[in-house]
């Protein structure tokens, strides 16, 4: 078997993989090297994180009162159940990448095959996943008020539910159209895009419905975010309201701080960069073995290398999920 | 190239016969895993929510521990670490846990305290 391999133009050569430190070849040492630093900077975002956490530890977002869609069920609370069909997903890409790798040390080809190409399906419906996450935080749900101080104020109705701003909003006729950067001053947009409803809106609906109540961000002594007192509600609204907010973008965010949102576009995003390119990468190595190539060289050696890159992207999933949406 | 899996895990205590069926076994304890930390997640036992341990609610330390634990599988037995040489093992794990740690430690406690801050001072300062 070894007199038959394929020079990769390595052999002998210290520092090209010649001799084998660890007993793992150059490159399985390398991609170990490249994990251990790509460990450390995700360790870096969730500990930012943590940190930003613990400085709002009082009034961050639950995750599992904001991630509650399920793609097609509309309406339905179901949290964590996407997160938790996502993970699923990425543990099972993980699981056929290690039988490929098995599948190569035997030297099956179409074994390698098969499986190689179950694990890019696996990532591709992981990023479309995560594309439906991110679309589904960015449109929002019900909308909520952002105060002078930056905090988020939603709505709920007297049996506790929350409410829509579109259930309750009364349309002020208002003939103010968003500047663009295209219209007067060059590259000077608005700061924030136009909602569709006003805040004045907002506010002459509140008044008008009774049963409404504010709920804001600080939790209470059970734990649970604080309703307001109708009364406190009105005086709440009127005095600290400047601004309607809905979904979430960089610079707010409905469902708390925008550094919630900032976190949860870096990290998912940093995340689902990463899956992204272990997709192309595995594309590249699938076509590899489709035409032979480690084959010829007498090692699957290489698929051994891309499937660390890609457990390790599981394993950061592990923690992106526990941290971002259990914890 | 020889490929000699270690087949044993659980501190040895559970054999699989082959490679691909101890690959199944993990896949199975993870699996097992991720479902009980869901349904921890859903239903948040008042135990563990109303207790806390190092400051931290005893339910968010089930959660870090059930992590650890199928991240030590992950690494072990998908990405074989198992069969590495043990100082190979070191360099990458231990060099990894030890800034890791670090780097926690000193946020989560700066953390805290810039939160006193804002508490207990006339700082109102958002962002």
């Amino acid at each position: 078997m070894e007199a038959t391999v394929a020079k990769t133009g390595t052999e002998g050569k210290t520092w090209g993989g010649g001799n084998r430190p660890l007993k793992a070849s150059y490159g399985k040492l390398m991609m170990w090297f490249f994990i251990v630093s790509d460990a450390l900077t995700f360790s870096g975002f969730l500990a930012a994180y943590g940190f930003s956490r613990f400085k709002f530890i009082d009034s961050w977002p639950i995750a599992d009162q904001v991630f509650t869609h399920f793609p097609f069920l509309h309406g339905v609370d179901a949290p964590m159940y996407y997160v938790a069909f996502m993970t699923f997903i990425l543990i099972f890409s993980s699981v056929t990448m290690v039988l490929a790798v098995d599948a190569g040390h035997k030297m099956e080809k179409n074994k390698v095959i098969i499986y190689m190409f179950l694990t890019i399906i696996g990532g591709a419906i992981f990023v479309g996943s995560q594309a439906w996450e991110w679309n589904t935080f960015i449109r929002g749900d019900f909308g909520a008020v952002e105060t002078k101080g930056g905090k988020i104020l939603q709505f709920l109705d007297s049996e506790g539910e929350r409410v829509a701003l579109s259930e309750f909003a009364v349309s002020i006729p208002d003939v103010r159209s968003e500047h663009m950067e295209k219209n007067g001053v060059w590259y000077e947009g608005e700061q924030t895009s136009l909602t569709t409803y006003s805040y004045p809106e907002v506010l002459k609906g509140f008044l008008a419905n009774d049963n409404l109540l504010v709920r804001t961000q600080y939790y209470d002594e059970n734990g649970a975010p604080t309703v307001l007192s109708r009364e406190e509600s009105i005086a709440k609204l009127q005095n600290e309201g400047v601004l309607v907010v809905e979904g979430a973008n960089l610079r707010h965010n409905e469902y708390g701080p925008p550094l919630f949102a900032d976190f949860f576009f870096f990290i998912t995003g940093f995340h689902g960069f990463h899956v992204f390119s272990g997709v192309m990468i595995n594309i590249i190595i699938f076509f590899n073995v489709v035409i032979g190539t480690y084959e010829r060289r007498g090692s699957y050696e290489m698929v051994e290398k891309v499937g660390l890159y890609w457990h390790f992207v599981d394993l950061v999933w592990v923690f992106v999920f526990t941290f971002f949406y259990l914890v | 190239m020889a490929h000699e899996h270690k087949l044993a895990i659980f501190r040895g205590t559970l054999k699989f016969k082959s490679n691909v069926s101890k690959i199944w076994g993990v896949f199975a304890i993870l699996s097992i895993v991720t479902v009980v930390e869901v349904a921890l997640g859903i239903i948040r036992p008042e135990v563990l929510t109303g207790n806390t341990f190092l400051a931290m609610k005893l339910l968010n330390w089930v959660f870090i521990i059930l992590t650890l634990f199928k991240a030590y599988y992950i690494t072990w037995d998908f990405m074989h670490m198992r069969d590495e040489k043990s100082s190979l093992r070191r360099a990458v794990v231990w060099t990894a846990i030890f800034l890791i740690s670090y780097l926690i430690l000193i946020l989560l406690i700066e953390g805290d305290y810039i939160y006193e801050v804002y508490k207990n001072n006339y700082i109102k300062f958002d962002f």
